[in-house]
């Protein structure tokens, strides 16, 4: 079968029954799934420190109603967009850790996210991506689908890397449609070139590994978030593996009127992570796949005086997935010492990327950091 | 200089070679005529072509000029209707560059003036105002080709610039230090030729240096500059911002990181280091005269060396515009072309950070290669797809204009592509339709598809397309 013919027998088999995932993966079986937060989440107004009086002070305006908190201890709890977490939190599968950051924090949109990104120091710049340097040193199977895909925007942010098959997609009957137009063959004779028919290449087999579409039962939320989670579980579900997905919603710097825009965009964060799971958990691979999600930075704790919050540093985040140890991980944020205005930092954030690389793929996580960085504490023993 | 001697003429590849690097894309009377021009007549003619404004009148929405401190008392609707009149002026302005592209007569004007946007980064992202984007954008076209220290001044105190390097709000006391740290790192000198403290002393400089809130020009402000004595790269002195800008051009490292730069953009990726020395010595003693460095990369042994045709790959502007271009294809409303860039990596007026666009092979992801073919097969069989289109767009959301907009423009462009290939069947044609359009032999087996509109779309998809 010709490749074309290939791709046309791989559209008619849409909605092909899900199969079911072989139960206990290893390495890149095991699924990273990665969902940033464009802009800059406000994580005091996320994770909410709502028995500290600090928080009342420096938001007057912004600080949820106590009795709205969804309450995970006696000092924090979540915004209540989030409610649908809190069966993950009651399963124990969901951690959410505090004080995310990194010394010598920068508050610009473009510096901060390519520091997140390529897992760089703050003065340091490096090319590419930490998951595009991890699997070049530590190469993925060939039959998989590829090594990372971004669903829904249109950079690789940390699937970049000359050495990793990264794709970018929105969904994969149109990729399946388009990836017709690639033409992988050809004589390499300069880098350029080269370059091409590389990424020719990963289309070409991307689109042979991606097979049909797979008919869940859940239902997933409508929009574009929506739609992307739903892509990613297409891709999580997919028998021919993919080791990383990464996942965008923007919005999320809301110098003005933060309350409207915080609570809907919580919301799709909170309905589609619960609509990824209860898609993955039908197919076997919730217990293979360990999501986070990452932000360039947090917002500064005094609200600002258009309703909103401007540029902070450390922030909260979520880690989920069937064998993620539920919990509260890092330092509750430490209002009474905030520095020029912002939040210190308790955990740097590649010991949330060690975890990924080191505890779920068994990979030397300090080569790909540039340095040791303890893993964070976030699975299930096993 | 090495004029004196005059070579042989070109011939077609030579001839196509220079015109795809120094413009867009290449028409075949423009091949014919250059490929009967020896190597320095085709240089002398381009260089001598260049424009200092633009021909395509500006959109009349660059005089709107908003005070932040206004925007900032608005009232939440106001905001909402000046953020929303915002974005579409800052359309209109890409708009007009794209036409200013299309129409222009010398395209080397435009690409250096792109290539200045990518060196002297400012984003409408940050500056929020199209007004002080066009005058950048005016005098980046000005200084296109002109003197480098006279142009790295200027630019220096340019109101769009002052904003997106927070000169204007850098005082005395508080020096804020992003534009003496890109000057050096991004416009001059170049990593590892400076200190932190070099930075620190220069930011102390640059204070005073602001924008009149009333007008959007340019302002000296006195009482927010540091009149102390500062120590700059081994110089010490009382100094003013342009005083800093003498010192930086005065470095040896400068030349050779901006002609280094004109290297990867109009030559290959990786410059040689001896005829960069050479060319970055003459760059200097000219007093930074651009053309004097353009001349010299443009006659130089490793432009014309075969192994550097299809060396680069083809920025979303090269493709779009070039493809337009080369194929005669009259655009009644470029809007839609502007986000067709957007969508490939390259949104004009908007470059992602400080540092540009990446450029190279950061220009091709599976999302945007397969955006760049689907465009091109688009435009292949536009002629043969009207009525479908036509269909589609009835069918179309009325809420989404935009999309609308931009499949009206598929429809309404006049491009045949059976009129196109027709001259390449008359055997005296001396072009074959491969050298009008690949800059080498196809990396995929063409053999098959022999002739007429079947080895135009095979030429158009193959990889090597994407090269210049």
């Amino acid at each position: 079968m010709n490749r074309r013919a290939f791709i046309a027998a791989s559209v008619a088999a849409l909605f092909a029954p899900a199969l079911a995932w072989p139960a206990a993966g290893t390495g890149y079986r095991r699924l990273l799934v990665l969902v940033e937060l464009k802009g800059g989440n406000d994580g005091l107004n996320t994770v909410i420190p709502y028995a500290d009086a600090l928080y009342y002070d420096l938001r007057p305006r912004l600080a949820l109603k106590r009795d709205e908190i969804l309450q995970l201890d006696e000092r924090t709890g979540l915004h209540p967009a989030l409610l649908p977490l809190l069966p993950l939190w009651k399963a124990g599968e969901l951690a959410v850790v505090q004080g995310l950051g990194y010394p010598a924090p920068n508050l610009s949109h473009f510096r901060s996210i390519e520091i997140w990104d390529t897992a760089s120091n703050s003065d340091q710049y490096l090319g590419d991506g930490w998951l595009g340097r991890a699997f070049a040193a530590n190469p993925v199977p060939a039959g998989f689908v590829a090594d990372g895909v971004a669903v829904g925007s249109s950079e690789l942010g940390p699937l970049a890397g000359a050495g990793a098959r990264a794709i970018v997609l929105s969904n994969p009957e149109s990729f399946l449609r388009q990836a017709q137009l690639a033409n992988a063959m050809g004589a390499k004779r300069n880098a350029a070139l080269t370059h091409i028919l590389k990424v020719e290449s990963d289309i070409v087999q991307a689109a042979s590994n991606l097979g049909g579409e797979i008919a869940f039962r859940t239902e997933f939320p409508r929009g574009a978030f929506g739609n992307a989670v739903r892509t990613a579980a297409q891709l999580a579900a997919n028998q021919a593996g993919v080791a990383a997905i990464r996942l965008s919603l923007g919005g999320f710097d809301t110098h003005q009127n933060q309350p409207a825009v915080h609570r809907r965009l919580l919301g799709e964060l909170a309905e589609g992570i619960a609509a990824l799971r209860n898609a993955l958990k039908e197919t076997g691979r919730w217990d293979s796949t360990l999501l986070m999600t990452y932000a360039e930075f947090g917002r500064r704790p005094r609200e600002n005086q258009s309703m909103g919050t401007d540029h902070g540093t450390a922030s909260a985040h979520f880690v989920a997935g069937g064998k993620v140890r539920g919990g509260l991980l890092g330092d509750a944020p430490r209002l009474n010492a905030l520095e020029g205005g912002n939040l210190r930092q308790s955990v740097d954030f590649r010991s949330l990327y060690a975890a990924a690389l080191e505890s779920w793929w068994d990979l030397d996580a300090g080569r790909t950091l540039g340095g040791r960085f303890v893993p964070l504490d976030l699975l299930k023993q096993v | 200089m090495q004029a004196a001697a005059q070579g042989p003429a070109m011939g077609v590849v030579e001839a196509r070679h220079l015109l795809a690097r120094t413009g867009f894309g290449a028409r075949i009377e423009e091949i014919e005529a250059y490929s009967r021009l020896s190597r320095e007549d085709g240089v002398e003619r381009l260089l001598g072509g260049v424009r200092t404004v633009a021909r395509t009148p500006a959109p009349d929405s660059v005089n709107v000029w908003t005070p932040p401190y206004q925007i900032r008392q608005m009232s939440s609707e106001d905001r909402k209707l000046f953020m929303r009149e915002q974005a579409e002026r800052a359309l209109e302005l890409k708009s007009w560059w794209l036409s200013e592209m299309l129409g222009t007569d010398s395209p080397l004007t435009e690409r250096m003036t792109l290539f200045w946007h990518n060196h002297f980064t400012s984003s409408l992202q940050k500056v929020r105002s199209s007004r002080l984007m066009y005058r950048q954008n005016s005098l980046l076209r000005k200084h296109a080709l002109g003197s480098y220290a006279e142009l790295l001044h200027a630019v220096s105190k340019d109101p769009a610039m002052l904003v997106y390097l927070d000169s204007a709000t850098s005082r005395r006391g508080q020096p804020n230090e992003n534009f003496a740290r890109e000057a050096m790192e991004l416009f001059t000198l170049g990593e590892g030729h400076y200190g932190e403290r070099d930075i620190k002393e220069a930011a102390r400089a640059f204070t005073g240096w602001s924008i009149d809130r009333e007008s959007g020009d340019f302002m000296w402000r006195a009482f927010a500059h540091d009149d102390g004595a500062k120590t700059v790269l081994g110089r010490s002195g009382n100094f003013r911002g342009e005083d800093v800008i003498a010192i930086l051009l005065d470095q040896s490292a400068t030349a050779g990181f901006v002609v280094g730069k004109l290297w990867r953009e109009f030559v290959s990726p990786q410059p040689d280091p001896v005829a960069l020395e050479r060319i970055a010595a003459s760059f200097r003693r000219s007093g930074y005269q651009i053309r004097t460095a353009l001349l010299e990369l443009l006659l130089s042994d490793a432009f014309w060396a075969p192994e550097t045709r299809g060396a680069l790959i083809k920025s979303p502007v090269d493709l779009v515009i070039g493809t337009l271009r080369q194929f005669d294809i009259a655009i009644a409303d470029p809007l839609p072309f502007a986000l067709l860039l957007r969508n490939l990596g390259q949104d004009l007026f908007s470059p992602p950070n400080v540092k540009g666009w990446p450029g190279g092979n950061a220009w091709i992801t599976s999302q945007t290669l397969l955006a760049r073919k689907q465009f091109l097969e688009r435009l292949m069989r536009v002629d043969d797809t009207r009525m479908a289109l036509g269909r589609a767009e009835q069918a179309m959301d009325p809420q989404k204009p935009m999309a609308r907009r931009a499949m009206r423009a598929m429809i309404d462009i006049q491009f045949s592509a059976g009129d196109w290939v027709r001259p390449f069947r008359d055997p005296g044609s001396q072009v074959s339709m491969q050298s009008a359009l690949l800059a080498t032999a196809p990396a995929g087996d063409n053999s098959r598809a022999a002739q007429g509109t079947e080895l135009l779309r095979a030429l158009i998809s193959d990889p090597v397309y994407q090269l210049k």
